[in-house]
């Protein structure tokens, strides 16, 4: 009897380990032209509709007339900067005088009225105020100030009533702070105090004057001994938003705020001894002419009527720099199709089978796929990203659109971010088209979980606010909250809405979503994966 | 090998005439399940989304830019999805299978596959649009009037006596119809199932969402004047006429010339290259 021995092979049999795999996935990714073609196009897309969308954004304020249909374009200009970095608002009647080193201001407020037009706009003719209806805003504001100086953006802390949000602390534009609640009247004066020590600024308010409570601590790095301080009224344009299904149609216009204070006390050294009063006025904010803003005194008796507002702008507009990242939508779907072909294509041309002998634990393939996947997508597209974001910005500059000055690290997660949810949308694409195994119904149940929800939510205006809302929190489309460059502040009454920019979660909670999204469909991915046959 | 010699059977109809194509591409749709369960998809939800969006629907203080037509039709924002993969398996699927060989060799005039698959899918599609058609509007005027949204509030009545709203519906069904003629177009032309609809949902959907990126009111309305599905949805609106850019008919006309195209493109592409 002969023996025979079996062939074995020279290689050693050490091929089932996950490196080897994912190399295995490798190879089948950047052999097959296809694929590769689509993930450069996706990229190329990126930066190329990027390209024509920043091109074609012009900011113009010269005006057309009918002698002079295209005029030469004149740049737009941008808001004040605040200390933060952000675009702020600053516009309002200040009395002042300069404050030398360390001291204190305390003044009672004894009545906050104002002045809006309920149908919009301001008043025709000499004087603005004609037709206006009494009625104060929300977010009326007066009270006392302590500012860097009276340039627009300054740093500064303020204790304030309001219209209808009680008494607050702000300072710097985006910080708030809460004190006593409910409204002032005469019958319910408000005492408010601020002191100054170095730096460093101390919010206080009092039903009484006696009692005293700190309602904030705010801290004006690098303030110069001579600050200027004083009282100051302001009042935010106002907008009356007719929410029907979806677009919003607006009326508003400018208001004022006229406020009385008294028992105005000072401590500390104020070199000048009396007050100024000064309109401080942004070019682009939404406030009445200087001629009706002013203050009188009368035995101690102040009484400040401005208009505008201390606070942060919002950035909506062409201004941000994600404004340039449309073409992230048709990368979306370049890489969508991409991961549901990655696997597909193996069961069409029987691939699978060779997959499946040559590495039994199919859901380490999966694993394999998803981390080549991912990979290859978040670099192409972090590149692209990359590109596109300078290059759009430089373009919106010279088409005269102002940049909204945004963190590093703010952009840092808007880039990465981006990139990071064409990856996970890819490995979602993956795990769809390992379930359905048929691309055509994977690549549109995929595009119609993340595109459509994003498109009905933000940009068509068709559903109602609560079903818009609805759809950025739950569905895959959640994750373009990553793209939100500027938080919806509280102090600042605007409409929050998916349509005007703002979603209902937070960048990262949203980007999680779309990651829980994945998560289920791989783990139901690789559970059929074993249980079915290849 | 014995003498005998085996005598090929010859049918009767020697002659393919265009009937028998229709028969033919009609026993394929017929014969597999997935057209079916599409069609039922769609139909279901349209009525369904419809019926969420006019549930979600209010105004209670009154007076708010209701179109209630529009509002009850939303489903055909993602149904035409489901008619775009019918559209285009109904090709793509001869391709991933080599059955587009069989095809062509029984019929080699290939202009006429493409007109029968042509015809064949618009009539599945028409059937289904006009179930789904129907069934959102009678969901959306349940919903809607019992949300007070009724004309005697005054909105326009929901009813398909009134011109503009049955031209909305006839539209929205002609709007599927030119769906399906345009994911067949392309499927004609690119074959692959995964990326024809990859383009087919990135016309519609993607044209919107880059022209809000566009910070240019000119280059806005000029890019929503040409995109398929802005245009061409023009047609489920009976308020507000004026602020569109386009009258309804002429918006049903840019779809319909983007389906043209894509037909065109997919015939000559069909009849130039191998299968």
């Amino acid at each position: 009897m002969s023996v025979l021995t079996p062939y074995r092979s020279e290689i050693s049999s050490q091929g089932d380990g996950f490196a080897q795999l994912l190399r295995a996935e490798w190879t089948k990714f950047r052999s097959v032209r296809g694929w590769v073609i689509g993930i450069v196009v996706g990229g190329l897309l990126i930066v190329g509709l990027g390209v024509l969308t920043s091109a074609n954004s012009v900011c113009s304020t010269a005006s057309v007339s009918p002698h002079n249909r295209h005029p030469a374009p004149r740049a737009c200009p941008a808001p004040a900067t605040g200390p933060g970095g952000g675009w702020v608002s600053d516009s309002y009647y200040f009395v002042r005088q300069p404050l030398a080193g360390n001291g204190t201001l305390t003044v009672r407020v004894t009545s906050l009225t104002g002045l809006y037009s309920n149908r919009g706009g301001i008043g025709r003719g000499p004087n603005p105020l004609a037709g206006m209806t009494p009625g104060v805003q929300p977010w009326s504001k007066a009270g006392i100030i302590i500012r860097a100086s009276t340039a627009r953006g300054s740093a500064y802390a303020a204790m304030m009533v309001t219209g209808s949000h009680g008494v607050r602390m702000q300072w710097n534009f985006t910080r708030d702070r809460a004190g006593i609640a409910w409204k002032v009247s005469a019958k319910s004066p408000r005492w408010l105090r601020l002191t100054r020590s170095g730096d460093v600024i101390r919010g206080y308010d009092s039903a009484d004057g006696r009692r005293w409570t700190l309602v904030g601590t705010a801290t004006l790095a690098g303030l110069r001994t001579t600050v200027q301080a004083g009282l100051f009224a302001a009042s935010p344009g106002y907008t009356v938003t007719t929410t029907s299904v979806g677009t919003a149609s607006a009326v508003g216009g400018p208001t004022l705020a006229t406020a009385t204070f008294d028992r105005l006390s000072e401590r500390g050294t104020w070199p000048a001894g009396r007050w100024i009063g000064e309109d401080i006025q942004g070019r682009t904010d939404n406030a009445l002419p200087a001629s009706v803003q002013g203050f009188t005194e009368d035995a101690g008796q102040f009484k400040v009527s401005g208009s505008g507002d201390i606070a942060p702008a919002n950035s909506d507009g062409p201004g941000q720099s994600s404004r340039t990242l449309g073409g992230a939508f048709a990368g979306l779907i370049a890489a969508v199709v991409i991961g549901v072909m990655f696997i597909t294509a193996e069961y069409r041309r029987d691939m699978i089978r060779t997959t499946f002998t040559a590495s039994p634990r199919r859901g380490r393939v999966l694993a394999a796929k998803a981390v080549v996947l991912a990979s290859v997508t978040f670099v192409t597209s972090l590149i692209a990203v990359a590109i596109t974001i300078p290059l759009g910005d430089h373009l919106l500059r010279a088409n005269g659109n102002p940049i909204f000055p945004l963190p590093a690290l703010t952009l840092l997660r808007i880039a990465v971010g981006t990139a990071a949810l064409l990856a996970v949308a890819a490995v979602l694409a993956l795990a769809v088209g390992t379930l359905l195994r048929r691309s055509a119904a994977a690549v549109t149940v995929v595009i119609a979980g993340i595109v459509l929800p994003y498109l009905l939510a933000v940009i068509t205006g068709v559903l109602p606010v609560s079903a818009e809302e609805w759809l950025a929190r739950v569905t895959p489309a959640a994750a373009f909250a990553i793209q939100q460059a500027t938080p919806a502040y509280p102090q600042v009454d605007a409409t929050y809405t998916p349509g005007t920019g703002y979603f209902p979660l937070a960048p990262w909670a949203g980007f999680a979503v779309l990651c829980a999204w994945a998560a289920v469909f791989v783990a139901l991915a690789a559970v059929r994966l074993r249980r079915r046959d290849a | 090998m014995s003498a005998s010699s085996v005598t090929p059977r010859i049918s009767q109809a020697w002659w393919v005439g265009p009937r028998d194509v229709l028969h033919a591409e009609w026993t394929k749709v017929r014969t597999v399940a997935g057209p079916g369960w599409l069609l039922i998809g769609a139909i279901t939800l349209m009525a369904a989304v419809g019926a969420i969006t006019a549930n979600a629907t209010r105004c209670p203080g009154g007076s708010c830019h209701i179109d209630p037509t529009k509002v009850s039709l939303t489903g055909i924002y993602l149904s035409q999805a489901v008619v775009a993969i019918l559209a285009v398996t109904s090709f793509s699927g001869e391709y991933s299978t080599g059955m587009i060989r069989l095809t062509l060799t029984a019929i080699p005039r290939r202009w006429q596959v493409l007109s029968a698959k042509a015809v064949v899918t618009s009539a599945a599609t028409l059937a289904a649009g006009l179930v789904a058609v129907a069934a959102s509007l009678v969901v959306g005027r349940l919903l809607l009037y019992g949300h007070g949204i009724t004309p005697a509030h005054g909105y326009e009545a929901l009813s398909l006596g009134t011109g503009a709203v049955l031209r909305a519906a006839a539209g929205s069904v002609l709007y599927l119809v030119l769906i399906a003629l345009l994911g067949l177009g392309v499927a004609a032309a690119v074959r692959d199932s995964a990326t024809s609809i990859a383009v087919v949902l990135g016309l519609l959907y993607l044209f919107p969402i880059i022209t809000s990126f566009v910070g240019n009111h000119d280059w806005q309305r000029h890019m929503n004047q040409i995109s398929p599905m802005t245009a061409g949805l023009y047609i489920t609106a009976t308020t507000n006429l004026r602020s569109m850019p386009l009258t309804p008919w002429q918006g049903l006309g840019v779809l319909a010339a983007w389906a043209a195209g894509a037909l065109l493109a997919g015939g000559v592409l069909l009849r130039l290259r191998d299968a």
